[in-house]
């Protein structure tokens, strides 16, 4: 076990160093830069803009200033003489270019907690919709009932959800005047939203919940739970459930990183100061600062998810061995 | 290696579960919810900073015009100017020196008594180049504010003020010496340098009639081959590009450390920042002050919009004390630190209570403004909602009292509301022809081209909103300047003009590409222009829409053929117009230029009599609708949808709304509005109190009556 | 953990011939005959699989139907609810029916796009049949006035198109990729798992952006010398981001197969692993690539919609599924509805992503191994 966290943070080590070059020279070798405007600049301007923010230096040099943990800028930020350890080694993420007001690190720190509890609360309707449909349409199955069940899991993933938003939008805030319409911080602004984002993944996980408990089911020991004479509650609860589940949670590591950057959509519509409109708006505004920031963030949120989807995967199926997998 | 035991799945789920209601309800602790505000805007995107001086943009102007004031204020519907900061101001009769007088008892947030200092540093720290401001030209106009804005640090400087030499150690021991532009700005004639036959003597280098001897002689000197030849082109590039083909540098040599120190010991040169210091900043830029409240200012020419920039948000103050005190504790991120909310230092109206990134901007009453007698409004949230339809939503269910734009596929619902009268804004929508490129190189063409685009369809039927089909760059509606009109033609004609350049039936005509970013309405626009080429002239058009940066840096680099853009105008004169389109203008971007056009807007700069400077600039305009480098298509208009209840605030040309101004009318006083009327509209449910919300001095008259 | 249970190995040779001997007798009936018949029994899924090949077969015809042009805006008749009008005799402006083709190919490419020969002869075919009769605004018009019904059909193609082309690029390596990891196991497998772990630490948006926004610069270049326009190259990045999952879902179920019976036996028999691979661990995968696949092609039109919400979709005047539902969104606003320009859009969508996804569930029941010979 522990050998195994050892050598995943070895791996997570190389993954941030691909991660954080690849991201950074890419976005650099994008056209367009942070402070482009519509309004066209005199050189002079420019100059002392590209110079306030080191963008005229060589890009081994912008990468090493970023990444830290030694200050490369001769002047120190804006001009002073005071030399500070900065970059990201040692934590700091640097000013945004675009939100010129706050660091990295604030922006990061707002939007994160509002971010994870719209994750909580959109992958709370998604289990509670897609594991229950899924396990009652695997039990049920051939059955209208299963049927219908999973043309209803399926709804979320049959329209784009900006359009699913909009209906739910139309009908409960205008027509019956139940929920706010776009807002972040009480309970019942948070319902909409989660929902419209859960559906998606309550589809996915139905889906998978159904076919991981059929799979379990027709195993033998299974068969043999049945044949022993063991309520069908019993059999369900305590013997498929932890191997139909298999699939469900190697599906949760990846969903959770997806709600974070895919709420997007979801984050406009619903007015909510998350981080997914950060993945985008960074990206197109250049705000390289920013942008490497998230894909860090992301990078960490993919890496440490899909360490515990494996560790919870020994833990339910017993068979796989973490030994050989690390 | 140890096995885990396995858990039972359900205690795995009880426990992610727990976990998971943990972590909710931590994060719920986190965020306490905001008291409503009395007025709640929406802003349209989040705001890029709250440094005046560095701003750009429209939603920056709209909490800045609440938190700080400038020397002037602006009247909410006519724009005239009011006093703000300045309590009066008188220009000279040669319309270039103006003096301001800045209200006594005035006072900062922090206490600090406001003082014409403030100007002085709050102008300067604008101008700086460390600063990189982006409207740092717009100060220009002052006198020696150009040349302190391409001040570079890392030179020296003839000390003497009739000194107009830069001096530039390089790392290889080389010095470099170029002419700085204090002096060349109204200079004639050819540039050239001496070098003396004698290695010992020092070389000379003339401008026009004058010439400067260098302090000290250069070994092995050598002059730029690509060195500017006169004292225009040497105004033109002689500061801030470091690369060496791009500098105005004339002569290079050796020269020793102890020599170049020596020169410095001695007080012969300065070196950048003493130089700014004390001798730039007294006397070159012409800033200064008589007395602690009295402010002047000399232009390089008169310039009758001057007073409206005095109110134009870049211009506004910031405090000394905030900045150095933020530089003091927060060495290393003081330009983040001052602007903090619980940092900032303001002399507005309102006060910032709060911000959070993509949410909302918390303003309250600024109790320590001198007209807060007038300010009615406690509080003010401005929201950074991006979406169309979430903003719509926002304002119709109430959450919201104002919002900046509606889509087009509701105005029809929304045309003879109360709320909605969209009114001329002073913007144009129009096409950039690449005239480099052949055939838009034929003035023919372009012409044809404009002459066959639906433009009232567009208006009417894509953009919905009461836009005016455009007749030329700048809108009507600006003070006494009536834009010339171009010649609108008709498709017979078009055809006609598109055969005389080669191309009759649009036969053998490349295929034109439109480029637009990526928008609904730009594509909108350019599918139905697309349509009319084809049908009218025959000939094949192609779209291309390129994200936000991208377009930006193909249109600047004119890698296109017909590319949209859309141009706001900053203050109400034609000038933010028409002077884009001198010849090598930065926003230019359509390779065209015309020597008779720039003499006009020269000219037109330095006319003292208003009439004339208009007459100048409307003959420039028509020069350039004659030539079309451009294809106007439409002036935009407001899209403001604002509460009925909200009181001093008016629709104007500029879309500026001043907070200071703002009230709720009671009932009765809605009612009055409403029967004044001009003419039948429909009358929505108002947000706000219904007992309304007025200022003290409000109240006071309303209860005399 | 021990993985040998010493139980499952003592096979004498004659078992292990028996079983071997009836294994092949067992192969008889072929697995997608037998699919193919369970297929059939299972009602739902058969309906959306006809249904589905119905609405392929109507959206590659597109050229073929009397449909308006998908991309001729008439502003007069802008938001125009639907009608059950007759249509009228205009389609391409009424041309002379013996016009002449360089002018018909012009007029084309004004109603259309730059379309393939066999659209141009198609789009001939269907003018010899219909003449220059178009169906009325049966479902419509949009914001623009462009017949909506025959921007639903044409719009069909290009979604139905880049969610084929990126499903079968990221079947085709995902399954690969994952099925030889999983299998060969140990640093290998490790290793090609941690490169699937650093290819998704990168959030994909910022890779779409970057390409697209790349492809804006090098677009000449890429239609001359490579061919690629811009939707090719979309089908490609969209592919190459959709791989990864199926990859790791893939080798999770070759995990789990390591460990069963049949495949153990067959390794202690001696059996290679490229047999094993080809013959016991792909059809038993399958099942869960069927599931995946018909999950990814939904999953690539909604993210084809996502980017059109974004703006970075495909670029009008072509049509996608995702640019209608973006103008349809912004039909629906509580001033008025107008309820067909979002409605008609959204059922189509709806109908064939329901459709995948039953025909999908049936897929997997009709194909999974463990069910063969049984119901």
């Amino acid at each position: 076990m522990i050998r195994f966290l050892f050598r995943r943070l070895m791996w997570f080590v190389v993954t941030m160093t691909v991660v954080m070059s690849v991201s950074f020279f890419l976005m650099k070798n994008v056209k367009g830069g942070p402070f482009d405007t519509e309004r066209a600049l005199e050189p002079a301007i420019e100059a002392n803009i590209q110079a306030r923010y080191h963008l005229d230096w060589p890009l081994w040099k912008q990468f090493l200033h970023y990444t830290g943990p030694f200050n490369l800028d001769e002047r120190g930020l804006g001009g002073n003489q005071e030399k500070v350890l900065g970059g990201v080694l040692s934590g700091d993420f640097g000013p945004s270019f675009r939100y010129r007001d706050f660091t990295v690190n604030d922006i990061i720190g707002q939007a994160l907690p509002i971010s994870a509890l719209l994750g909580v609360v959109s992958m709370m309707w998604a289990l509670a919709l897609g594991v229950s449909t899924g396990i009652a349409s695997a039990l049920r199955r051939g059955s209208g009932v299963d049927l219908a069940l999973r043309l209803a899991a399926t709804g979320g993933i049959a329209l784009p959800n900006f359009v699913i938003a909009g209906f739910l939008i139309i009908i409960f805030v205008f027509m019956i005047p139940l929920l706010p319409v776009a807002g972040w911080g009480s309970i019942k602004e948070m319902l909409l939203p989660g929902f419209c984002l859960g559906l998606v993944y309550a589809a996915y996980l139905a889906r998978l919940t159904r076919t991981g408990m059929l799979e379990a089911l027709s195993q033998d020991h299974i068969r043999t739970a049945q044949a022993k004479g063991l309520s069908p509650r019993t059999v369900v609860l305590r013997h498929a459930l932890k191997g139909g589940l298999l699939p469900v949670v190697s599906y949760l590591g990846p969903a959770t990183a997806g709600i974070l950057t895919g709420s997007l959509v979801i984050e406009r519509i619903f007015f909510i100061p998350g981080l997914g409109s950060h993945f985008v708006n960074s990206a197109s505004n250049r705000d390289y600062t920013l942008a490497m920031g998230v894909t860090i963030l992301y990078t960490v949120l993919v890496y440490s998810m899909n360490t515990v989807v494996d560790l919870a995967y020994t833990l339910l199926d017993p068979r796989i061995d973490l030994a050989e997998e690390a | 290696m140890a096995i885990v035991p396995p858990l039972p799945s359900r205690h795995v789920l009880a426990m992610l579960l727990l976990g998971l209601v943990f972590a909710s309800a931590l994060v719920l602790t986190r965020g306490a919810s905001l008291e409503p505000a009395d007025y709640v805007m929406n802003n349209g995107s989040e705001v890029q900073t709250l440094d005046p001086a560095t701003v750009t943009g429209v939603p920056e102007g709209r909490v800045l015009r609440a938190i700080f004031e400038g020397l002037i204020v602006k009247h909410p519907k006519t724009l005239e100017p009011l006093p703000g900061s300045a309590e009066s101001w008188e220009v000279s009769d040669d319309g270039l020196t103006w003096t301001f007088h800045i209200r006594r008892g005035a006072q900062w947030t922090n206490g600090d008594e406001l003082t014409a200092e403030d100007w002085i540093y709050s102008w300067r720290r604008f101008l700086h180049p460390l600063t990189a401001s982006y409207y740092a030209y717009q100060l220009w106009y002052v006198a020696g504010a150009r040349q302190y804005t391409r001040q570079p640090e890392d030179r020296s400087f003839d000390a003497s003020p009739t000194g107009g030499l830069w001096y530039q150690r390089t790392s290889d021991g080389q010095v470099k010496v170029g002419l700085h532009g204090y002096l060349l700005e109204h200079m004639t004639g050819e540039v050239s340098v001496t070098l003396p036959s004698n290695p010992a003597q020092k070389p000379t280098i003339h401008a026009g009639d004058q010439s400067w001897t260098l302090p000290f002689s250069l070994t092995n000197p050598a002059s730029n081959p690509k060195a500017p030849t006169s004292a225009a082109d040497a105004l033109a590039r002689c500061y801030g590009l470091e690369s060496d083909d791009k500098s105005g540098w004339l002569l290079k040599g050796s020269l020793t450390e102890s020599d170049w120190n020596a020169v410095h010991a001695n007080g012969v040169l300065l070196d950048g920042a003493t130089y700014r210091a004390e001798v730039a900043d007294p006397q070159h830029l012409k800033i200064w002050t008589t007395d602690s409240h009295t402010l002047h200012v000399t232009l390089n020419s008169p310039t009758p919009y001057f007073l409206d920039l005095t109110g134009f948000y870049p211009t506004f103050p910031v405090n000394r004390r905030n900045i150095k005190e933020a530089q003091e504790r927060w060495p290393d991120r003081w330009e983040i630190e001052w602007l903090r909310a619980e940092n900032i230092v303001t002399n507005g109206p309102f006060k910032l209570i709060e911000r959070r990134v993509n949410d909302r901007i918390r303003l309250a009453k600024n109790e320590t403004y001198w007209d807060a007698d007038n300010v009615a409004m406690n509080s003010i949230d401005i929201l950074a909602i991006e979406q169309d339809s979430t903003m719509l939503n926002m304002y119709l269910t109430g959450g919201c009292d104002a919002i900046d734009r509606v889509n087009t596929n509701v105005v029809q619902e929304l045309w003879g509301r109360e709320d909605f009268q969209p009114t001329p804004y002073l913007g144009t929508y129009f096409y950039r022809f690449n005239v480099n490129q052949p055939p838009y190189d034929d003035v023919r063409v372009r012409q044809a081209l404009s002459m066959v685009i639906p433009r009232q369809a567009i208006c009417d039927k894509v953009m919905k909103m009461g836009q005016v089909p455009a007749s030329s760059l700048t809108p009507s509606g600006i003070g006494a300047y009536t834009p010339p009109s171009m010649n609108m033609g008709s498709p017979e004609e078009a055809r006609m003009l598109l055969a005389a350049a080669g191309y009759p039936g649009g036969k053998d005509f490349p295929p034109v590409e439109i480029h637009y970013n990526t928008s609904e309405a730009h594509s909108s626009i350019a599918q139905v222009i697309a349509l009319a080429w084809q049908d009218e002239l025959g000939i094949r058009t192609k779209l291309r829409n390129e994200e936000w940066k991208v377009y930006l840096d193909t249109q600047q680099n004119l890698r296109f053929q017909v590319s949209r853009s859309a141009w706001i105008g900053d203050y109400a004169d034609p000038n933010t117009f028409i002077d884009m389109f001198v010849t090598g203008g930065e926003n230019n971007k359509t390779g065209w230029g015309n020597p008779e056009y720039d003499r006009l807007v020269k000219a037109a700069g330095a006319e003292l009599d208003p009439q004339h400077r208009l007459q100048f600039l409307g003959e420039a305009e028509a020069l350039l609708l004659d030539e079309m480098p451009i294809l106007p298509i439409y002036y935009y208009v407001t899209q403001n949808l604002t509460a009925p209840r909200l009181g001093g605030n008016s629709e104007n040309v500029l879309d500026e709304h001043f907070p200071k101004f703002w009230y709720w009318m009671d009932d009765a006083e809605l009612a009055e509005k409403r029967a004044n009327y001009p003419k039948e509209f429909e009358t929505v449910a108002p947000h706000g109190p219904p007992e309304g919300l007025y200022s003290p001095a409000q109240l006071r008259e309303r209860q005399q009556q | 953990m021990s993985t040998a249970d010493p139980k499952r190995f003592d096979l004498d040779d004659a078992t292990a011939e028996r079983l071997l001997r009836e294994a092949q007798e067992h192969k008889g009936i072929s697995l997608w005959q037998d699919a193919g018949r369970r297929l059939r029994r299972n009602r739902p899924s058969w309906y959306a699989m006809v249904f589905l090949i119905g609405f392929g077969l109507l959206s590659f015809l597109a050229p073929l139907l009397p449909l308006r042009s998908p991309v001729r805006s008439n502003l007069d008749i802008t938001l125009h609810a639907p009608t059950l009008d007759g249509g009228d005799g205009d389609y391409l402006a009424a041309l002379d029916p013996d016009a002449d083709s360089a002018l018909v190919a012009r007029q084309i490419e004004k109603d259309y796009w730059e379309l393939s020969s066999l659209d141009h002869g198609l789009i001939s075919l269907r003018r010899m049949i219909f003449g220059s009769w178009q169906t009325g605004h049966w479902l419509g018009t949009d914001h623009l006035g462009r017949d909506l019904l025959s921007r639903i059909v044409w719009g069909s193609r290009t979604s139905i198109l880049v969610s084929l082309a990126a499903a079968l690029c990221s079947l085709v390596i995902g399954v690969f990729y994952g099925a030889f990891s999983g299998l060969v196991g140990g640093r290998i497998d490790n290793l090609m798992m941690r490169t699937v772990d650093i290819l998704y630490s990168i959030p994909f948006i910022f890779v779409v952006i970057f390409l697209i926004t790349l492809i804006g610069d090098y677009r000449q270049v890429l239609e001359e010398e490579w061919g690629l326009d811009r939707e090719k190259v979309f089908y490609l990045v969209i592919g190459a981001v959709f791989w990864l999952t199926m990859a790791r879902v893939v080798r999770g179920q070759v995990l789990s197969l390591k460990h069963a019976e049949f495949v153990q036996a067959a390794r202690v028999m001696g059996a290679s692993t490229f047999h094993i691979l080809c013959k016991h661990i792909v059809p038993n995968v399958l099942s869960i690539v069927i599931v995946y696949l018909t999950l990814t092609i939904p999953a690539v039109m909604l993210f084809e919609a996502f980017l059109s919400f974004l703006g970075l979709g495909v670029e009008p005047p072509r049509v996608s599924w995702g640019l209608i539902a973006v103008d349809g969104t912004s039909a629906i606003n509580p001033l008025r509805i107008h309820w067909w320009v979002v409605i008609f859009p959204a059922l189509a969508m709806g109908c064939t992503l329901l459709a995948l996804n039953v025909l999908g569930d049936g897929l997997r029941d009709a194909l999974d191994p463990k069910m063969r010979g049984k119901d």
